[in-house]
């Protein structure tokens, strides 16, 4: 058979050439920005609006009357070199995202692993460890100072009782952030619900597998559970960290109610009690910008949370393989 | 798809931070003065701080008393509004912002008057053959002008002074209160009562967040200056405010130390609450302003106390009587358009004898116009009329305003915090410091 078989491929049909401007390419062109217009429209107005706008001021001296005159990069100098509440507070806000964030997500994780495998009373503590996180913060934040109290909380009451040492919490700058921590672990419940959610979701089968692989229970989390898990945990630790940058409430109000200086015959205060260790990047954005009217400062430090929650939220994508993990 | 999640991501991200970005405010007209025909039927907007029910009860009194003598003048009361509202509202005007505002915060002065968030009022003055000089109080005049523009004027006024105990005083055989500052901490000392770690009475909480317990007031007994004549910071270089800090450090120490002191500070109430620490007998003398008499007797705890001057350094007992003065400030918005009745309505709060005179009595403030102080219609209470000498005596002092409002007085508290606590201990380079933070500060303010 000398046949030659190979087939030769007839020559593709020429595509009827697409006009520029054409009635079909322009009515495909209008329905997609239709289809985007919302999208669109929410991200100029809410994103990129007030980013170029921010930077705009950042190089002006603006304080909220007549027009903003250009000043160079005095606003930049004053909040990197001469404004003593930056480095602090950027100091705390670092802390807590790393701090807090992690002992968040491994908290949940461990309560979402405790709740799933209880046989008996899992609704109760479902609702238990969930119930905190419908509490609004400044609510917990005043439950949490009077719990902590070092003259007359039950904590250190019961601490003294027990011969430990009764710490002064949010009196004290070395445990005014530990108990920040401990009030953002009582409302763990949103993460707890994704964790179990997830945990759920395991094939069994898998269990079942590496059990019969020879698989103990940690080999078992960290071969199974784990990498099922990496897309959640991705997810926790970049909602945690965009969370934390804006965490302003609960340091605001512990500050404010463990100093005893809640305004009142026309004092003023400075956030950050005690001693700016509760100081975090959003309070100085409000407290230049909206009490001390230097919008143009108050600018800078908003485009630094800006930047550092970008690269924070990179970094984490990044190593985490995204929010639908590596296998997506 | 995780392009597209990344992408979701970083709006996400970026979203939920360009709330915080958004910064930026509207600004209002240029134009000043008054072109509205005093004489039309308007409604004008007044907001106010007060918010206990006899302040608003006064309040509304004297609103009403205006009205029914001006019946083409309306006013639409707002009450307990804070001064980040008021700053916010002046900045953004627009149909629902107040044409005249009261504020507790004299230290915001400064910079409504140099921003012009308030119109100067020296124009309306001299139309209505007002003389401020002679109105009011030489130290309620400097607190509610800066640098010549009288943008606001004061309404009603404050006046600090001690207050003691005086069954404690009796049992510690004290037959009356100090007048030096040896006396006091003597007498502090005296009255305190330590409870192992704690204490079951103590005499004075001297700690810089003990309430009224602020480095202004303290401040004050030395008479000091602030600002030089090129409106550079003095504090490095006036004497009386590192006098006051050593004084303040060494009663601290006397008392049982800083960290005693704390954790004692934690268990008192709201200060201005029924556990106020002197209402509750947990301290035996506290300073404190006028209206801590008024909040005693209305509570009927039966708390024997009295009223005296704060005590003065010793190598200054002559100047016994005088204290901290300071008050409310009302002022009209650059962006009200009805400033002529605006006028008639902050003129009537600020000069009627008989309005300021009620007013002072149903709130339990000092009056603050001349005539007002002198009325024989003023609370002849003795512990009221303590405080009238106070704000009266002309020794008596208030803190300056600046372009970027009270901004000093809180650099200043930190040296007094970390002074206290012993983080600081080289007294004169901390003030060198602050001194230097304010400047910039200032600087930065322009």
């Amino acid at each position: 058979m000398s046949q030659n078989l190979a087939v030769r491929t007839p020559p593709r049909p020429a595509r009827p050439p697409v006009r520029k401007g054409s009635r079909r390419r322009r009515r495909e062109t209008l329905r997609n920005l239709a289809f985007l217009s919302p999208w669109l429209l929410g991200t100029g107005l809410f994103f990129f609006y007030p980013l170029v706008s921010s930077a705009y001021y950042s190089f002006t001296h603006y304080d909220g009357f007549g027009s903003p005159t250009f000043d160079g990069l005095s606003n930049w100098r004053f909040v990197f070199s001469d404004y003593p509440f930056f480095w602090p507070a950027l100091r705390n806000t670092l802390w807590l995202v790393v701090v807090m964030v992690t002992l968040r997500v491994i908290f949940g994780l461990g309560v979402g692993m405790l709740v799933i495998r209880l046989k008996r009373g899992a609704n109760l503590f479902r609702t238990l460890y969930y119930a905190p996180y419908l509490a609004p913060p400044v609510a917990s934040t005043l439950a949490f100072v009077f719990l902590l109290n070092p003259g007359t909380g039950p904590v250190n009451t019961i601490l003294g009782k027990v011969g430990l040492p009764e710490p002064a919490w949010f009196n004290d700058p070395a445990w005014s952030k530990p108990a920040l921590t401990l009030l953002a672990l009582w409302g763990i419940g949103d993460l707890m619900v994704i964790f179990m959610a997830s945990l759920l979701d395991v094939p069994k089968e898998q269990y079942e597998a590496a059990q019969l692989d020879g698989a103990g229970p940690f080999q078992q989390f960290r071969f199974v559970t784990l990498p099922h898990l990496r897309p959640i945990l991705t997810f926790a630790a970049v909602t945690g960290v965009i969370a934390t940058m804006q965490y302003y409430t609960e340091p605001l109000v512990a500050g404010q109610i463990a100093s005893g200086q809640i305004g009142g015959s026309g004092q003023q205060t400075e956030p950050g009690y005690p001693d700016k260790s509760t100081l975090t990047l959003p309070q100085l954005v409000y407290h230049l910008g909206f009490q001390r009217f230097d919008i143009g400062a108050a600018c800078v430090i908003a485009l630094v949370l800006f930047a550092l929650s970008m690269v924070f939220a990179a970094l984490l994508m990044r190593r985490g393989g995204g929010f639908l993990g590596n296998d997506a | 798809m995780r392009i597209t999640t990344k992408v979701r991501c970083a709006f996400g991200v970026t979203t939920a931070l360009a709330f915080t970005l958004s910064v930026a405010g509207c600004s209002g007209s240029d134009e000043g003065g008054a072109k509205d025909d005093p004489n039309a039927k308007v409604t004008i907007t007044f907001w106010h701080g007060w918010s206990a029910p006899n302040e608003v009860k006064a309040i509304q009194a004297n609103v009403a008393t205006f009205e029914k003598a001006n019946p083409n003048v309306h006013v639409n009361v707002v009450g307990n509004i804070t001064d980040d509202k008021i700053n916010q509202a002046l900045r953004a005007g627009g149909p629902k912002a107040p044409d005249v505002v009261s504020s507790f915060t004299t230290d915001n002065v400064g910079q409504l008057c140099s921003s012009k968030a308030f119109i100067d009022l020296a124009p309306f003055l001299k139309k209505s053959n007002v003389d401020p000089k002679t109105t009011f109080t030489a130290t309620q005049l400097e607190y509610t002008q800066f640098k010549g523009v009288q943008c606001s004027l004061p309404l009603l006024g404050d006046a600090y002074g001690l207050y003691y105990n005086k069954t404690m005083f009796a049992k510690a055989g004290i037959t009356r209160p100090p007048r030096t500052l040896s006396e006091f901490d003597a007498a502090a000392v005296k009255l305190t009562k330590s409870n192992g770690t704690g204490y079951s009475q103590l005499g004075f909480m001297p700690n810089y967040h003990g309430y009224e317990s602020t480095t202004t007031h303290f401040n004050a007994q030395w008479s000091p200056k602030y600002f030089d004549s090129n409106g550079k910071s003095s504090i490095a270089t006036d004497p009386g405010i590192k006098a006051s800090f050593l004084w303040q450090k060494g009663l601290v120490d006397k008392l049982g130390g800083y960290a005693k002191l704390e954790k004692y500070r934690t268990t008192f109430g709201d200060e201005f609450g029924s556990k106020n620490p002197f209402m509750t007998g947990q301290v035996a003398m506290a300073i404190d302003g006028e209206w801590r008499a008024g909040m005693i007797d209305d509570s009927h705890n039966g708390l024997q106390y009295g009223v005296a001057p704060f005590p003065v350094p010793d190598d200054q007992a002559a100047q016994y009587g005088k204290g901290y003065v300071s008050g409310t400030i009302i002022g009209i918005a650059r962006t009200s358009s009805k400033q002529n009745a605006a006028w008639r309505f902050v003129k009537y709060l600020t000069t009627d004898t008989k309005a300021v005179v009620d007013f002072a009595n149903a709130i339990h403030n000092v009056p603050s116009t001349q005539a007002a102080l002198a009325s024989p219609d003023v609370n002849q209470n003795p512990a009221f009329q303590t405080f009238i000498k106070i704000a009266s005596n002309p020794h008596s002092v208030t803190t300056p305003a600046s372009p970027n409002g009270g901004t000093y007085q809180l650099t200043l508290q930190d040296v007094g915090y970390a002074y206290e606590s012993g983080k600081l201990t080289d007294l004169p380079q901390g003030l060198g410091k602050a001194a230097k933070q304010i400047d910039t500060d200032i600087a930065q303010a322009r």
